[in-house]
């Protein structure tokens, strides 16, 4: 929705300046044509004739040798007059039609429905050929029938902002408080409808000066002598064996008249709808400070942390992974020294709130962070072999053929216009080379995996037909396709129903044994993880601040993070009790505290956790957590 | 997993059967749709025609005709007869397909309009050919190559939008025919006589008319791509090992040609329109110089006969449109 912030914003835009400016000029020139004209538009000189541009006449002369800058001038008016005219009856009359059917709705809207319908499929050119036939060479009677039909457009646009803005309660609240309608529509209705009608104004000014322009151009405008754009253009081209010249003042001024009144509405729709021009002078300034980092954490790299028995029993080694996105002229991390493993054939859960960096730690495992953002250190051995993050490339193999994946909203995370059998089947074909009829059988094999009832049915729909498990055990399909080791699951079932929820983690769970896989499972909910997880990596803010088997986790949490998560269970909830929950939210990655990012909201902070960096420390074998209060626990037991 | 999970009141299975009975159904639906639109149409253009100044009479006879010469015209053309009478009548023909004879030439004034019909249609069909393949080739090109490219196709799309047709045309015939004489400046051969000739004639008229509608399919191609591109299921796809090139040419640009498809069908439409004053340029023999001098004259038949081809133009390519559109997204065949 444009709004009227939106629109002053764009008026400060420097392009939307511009643009003011020039029809402004414009405007002003034509209305002081006749005192700063340098000739009279009329004074021909037959020995003159379409001369090029001279000190006498700057933009040359015509057939007769009169001054072309002059007549320019003098036609502008009828020219800018015309569009004007147009768009104030077209926006006059559809304005008022939309606001009155959008308002009232019912039989209005049909009426109004029916008129705007008639008038967008009346042959346009032939009503207005037909009006000139009859009023003569008269511009205000074929602007006014133009305006008319433009008026279904503006109807049309009008419309739509009153009925969202009826729908809106403020609305409905202006009728309780007993203020008339006229009163509301004036107050409440028009100020929104506006918007949009402006920034289309803009654009439909210049079609009605095109149209202005090609009707005296075929010789239904104004008589010659009289000066208009269009008229001068015809000249123009009668003189083009001659003095070609003549076409590009002629030219020219239609063409920048209406390209400022284009730009002009670009801008005002660019801004209110919140697009940014592109800033490239810090491009140069990111990319140095990305050389200089990678070169910084080079050193880290060489030197996992991990002992090396986890690295033969572990299918994905991740180590210091860093993700950053530029921001402020630096590149700001958003996840910072995350390492993991995921165990052969086991599964890994990844849990935090949101924010807390899941999500795009598991997208730098596939080598899709979303750009401008990428990785920035670290490095991710799978399955023995080595893999540059900082190379999205290298991770293209990977995907679909080694790793599969399942997002966390199956019904947008399919493509809508395509059917399902086709998606499961593309990288099937693309990447394991296999024929049409080996696919076509293994898709189908594939959906009966997954517990479709009736694939070849299932296989023929497109994803709008299917509910929200149906498409979650379609997307699980697909991210099977290739037999893949690891399969990554992200929140694969927060956007379903608690019934369907426990359906797919059954599902999960057979897969698992069928195929021999790995799995790392994204998730907020820790009974997943309890449920269906062999090891859990706990992230906050970017880190992993504890990770180690499940069972340890769980039962005995060395990081207060982890236990206000364990605290927060609505199960564990007493009847007519407050939910139980950690106070505060996750902070953002600028406003990241040096030390531990969660003492904010940690009950058992003190100063220390403030100091510096705190180093994942072992609590016991294979179980890590980064606070500093765990040698107090451990000398606690 | 049930059958009931298969939403309820929405079509499932294979559609290639029922898609082109859903098709049926709205091209059925469309036409029967267009019956009161074409009454509506030629009911206002009759009035708007006879309601107003100007006597084909008089334009017929010229202004050295006696009275009793007038006279007698007049009944012979049946303009002396009550507005509503002469309106029923002109109905009752149009029921039956015929709008009248032209008043000048005493022919089917459809016959007219139908030997004028190829010209304007080979240059609006060919310009929407053109605005489609180049603007959709830009389009794409600008939304995989974001940055100084794509903003060079918005900045050119824009200005190529703020050059009036008419004059581009101009410019063309001074750069091709006049300077470099590789293209004749004007006239038309028609596609019987010789295809290379017609081919030819209608180069320079097609590239006018086509440019601008290039520029906006372009912007909404780069638009409409970027979007796709940014949707969810892109990621999914990408992640399972769908290459790139698939991702942009098979799946962001189906969704994307969605959008693109019925901007294309307003541009066709609107090209009738510039093509009247676009034939002017060229010296073409299509409707456009047919309706001028219709309108000056006063030919109603020949108007008339001209309003309902176009109107009907308009409705077919309406319904083209929405097949295209219904084959492109399968969420509107269920309607």
């Amino acid at each position: 929705m444009i709004t009227w912030k939106g629109l002053l914003v764009g008026l400060r835009r420097p392009m939307a300046i511009v643009c003011l400016t020039f029809l402004g000029c414009l405007a002003a020139a034509a209305l002081l044509a006749p005192w700063i004209a340098p000739h009279d538009p009329y004074d021909q000189n037959l020995t003159n004739v379409l001369s090029g541009p001279s000190s006498q006449h700057w933009l040359g002369t015509d057939e007769l040798g009169r001054d072309i800058l002059s007549r320019l001038l003098y036609g502008a008016k009828l020219s800018l007059l015309s569009g004007v005219e147009c768009i104030v009856v077209a926006v006059v009359l559809g304005v008022t039609a939309g606001v009155l059917a959008g308002f009232f709705g019912g039989r209005v809207m049909w009426v109004c429905d029916r008129i705007a319908d008639l008038l967008l499929a009346t042959p346009m050119i032939i009503i207005l050929l037909t009006v000139l036939a009859v009023f003569g060479p008269n511009m205000h009677a074929a602007m006014t029938t133009l305006g008319i039909m433009l008026s279904a457009d503006f109807m049309r646009l009008s419309r739509g902002s009153t009925l969202a803005v009826r729908e809106a309660l403020y609305v409905d609240a202006a009728l309780v408080f007993g203020l008339s309608r006229p009163r509301i529509i004036v107050r409440h209705i028009v100020p929104n409808v506006l918007g949009p009608v402006i920034v289309r104004a803009s654009t439909l000014f210049g079609a009605a000066l095109f149209i202005e322009a090609g009707l005296s151009f075929i010789g239904l405008g104004a008589r010659p002598p009289k000066p208009t754009w269009g008229t001068m253009v015809a000249e123009a081209g009668n003189a083009i064996y001659t003095q070609p010249w003549y076409l590009v003042p002629t030219g020219g001024i239609i063409i920048l008249t209406v390209l400022a009144s284009n730009l002009f509405g670009d801008a005002l729709l660019d801004a209110s709808v919140g697009r940014v021009p592109a800033r490239r002078r810090n491009e140069r300034r990111l990319k140095e400070e990305l050389v200089r980092r990678e070169a910084a954490h080079a050193v880290r790299v060489v030197a996992p942390t991990a002992p090396d028995a986890v690295v033969v029993t572990s299918l994905v080694r991740a180590r210091n992974l860093e993700v950053s996105f530029p921001a402020d002229g630096g590149w700001q991390p958003v996840v910072t020294d995350v390492s993991f493993d995921v165990p052969r054939r086991g599964a890994l859960g990844v849990v935090g709130e949101s924010g807390s960096g899941k999500t795009v730690s598991m997208l730098a495992l596939l080598g899709l962070v979303p750009p401008p953002g990428r990785v920035t250190a670290g490095q991710i051995v799978f399955d023995g072999n080595e893999l540059d993050p900082a190379d999205q490339g290298s991770f293209h193999r990977l995907r679909g053929s080694e790793v599969g994946y399942v997002a966390q909203e199956p019904m947008v995370s399919l493509d809508p216009v395509f059917t399902v059998g086709d998606q499961i089947r593309e990288p099937m074909r693309r990447r394991g080379g296999m024929s049409a009829a080996a696919s076509r059988e293994r898709a189908l094999e594939l959906l009966h995996l997954v517990g479709m009832p009736d694939p070849r049915r299932v296989a023929a729909s497109f994803p709008h037909e299917l509910s929200g498990g149906m498409a979650q055990r379609v997307s699980i399909a697909l991210a099977l396709g290739l037999e893949p080791k690891l399969l990554v699951a992200d929140e694969p079932t927060t956007a379903l129903d608690v019934t369907v929820q426990a359906e797919i983690l059954d599902l999960f769970r057979s897969l698992q044994e069928q195929l021999e896989m790995s799995m790392i499972v994204v998730t907020h909910d820790l009974g997943v993880l309890a449920d269906f997880c062999d090891t859990a990596v706990v992230m906050y803010a970017g880190e992993v601040v504890e990770q180690g088997r499940v069972e340890d986790v769980l039962s005995a949490p060395a990081m207060p993070y982890t236990a206000g998560l364990l605290g927060s269970n609505p199960y564990s909830a007493t009847p007519m009790g407050r939910l139980p929950a950690i106070p505060g939210t996750v902070p953002l990655p600028s406003a990241w505290p040096t030390g531990c990012r969660f003492q904010a909201r940690c009950d058992r902070a003190t100063e220390l956790c403030s100091r510096g960096p705190i180093p994942l420390t072992e609590v016991s074998d294979l179980w890590q957590a980064r606070c500093i209060r765990i040698g107090e626990r451990a000398a606690h037991d | 997993m049930t059958m009931s999970d298969l939403r309820s009141g929405r079509k499932s299975g294979p559609n290639s059967l029922g898609g082109i009975a859903v098709i049926g159904r709205l091209v059925l639906q469309r036409l029967l749709a267009a019956v009161p639109l074409v009454w509506a149409i030629m009911t206002l253009t009759f009035f708007l025609l006879r309601l107003t100044p100007g006597d084909p009479v008089v334009q017929i006879l010229g202004d050295r005709a006696s009275g009793a010469q007038y006279d007698a015209m007049r009944t012979e053309l049946g303009f002396d007869r009550p507005m509503l009478s002469q309106y029923f009548s002109f109905l009752g023909y149009l029921i039956q397909g015929d709008v009248g004879s032209s008043l000048f030439s005493s022919r089917s004034a459809t016959d007219v309009v139908l030997d004028r019909l190829p010209a304007t249609l080979s240059l609006a069909i060919g310009a929407t050919i053109l605005s489609v393949i180049g603007g959709v080739a830009v389009g794409v090109f600008a939304a995989l190559r974001k940055g100084r490219d794509g903003t060079a196709v918005q900045v050119g799309a824009v200005v190529g939008q703020s050059i009036p047709d008419f004059w581009l045309g101009l410019v063309l015939i001074s750069v091709f025919a006049v300077n470099l004489k590789l293209l004749p400046a004007n006239g038309y051969v028609s596609i019987d006589e010789s295809p290379g000739g017609w081919m030819k004639s209608l180069i320079l008229p097609v590239f006018t008319l086509g440019l601008a509608a290039m520029g906006s399919v372009a912007r909404m191609t780069r638009a409409a791509m970027v979007e796709a591109l940014d949707r969810d299921f892109i990621r999914t796809l990408r992640a399972n090992g769908v290459s790139d090139r698939s991702i942009a040419f098979r799946h962001a640009l189906k969704n994307a040609a969605i959008p693109v498809t019925t901007l294309v069908g307003v541009r066709f439409i609107g090209m009738l329109g510039s093509a009247v004053i676009i034939e002017q340029v060229f010296a073409l023999p299509g409707i456009g110089s047919l309706a001028v001098s219709a309108a000056s004259t006063h030919d109603y038949p020949v108007m008339q006969a001209l309003v309902l081809y176009l109107t009907l133009l308009v409705v077919v390519v309406n319904l083209i449109i929405d097949v295209i559109y219904s084959w492109l997204n399968p969420k509107v065949r269920v309607a």
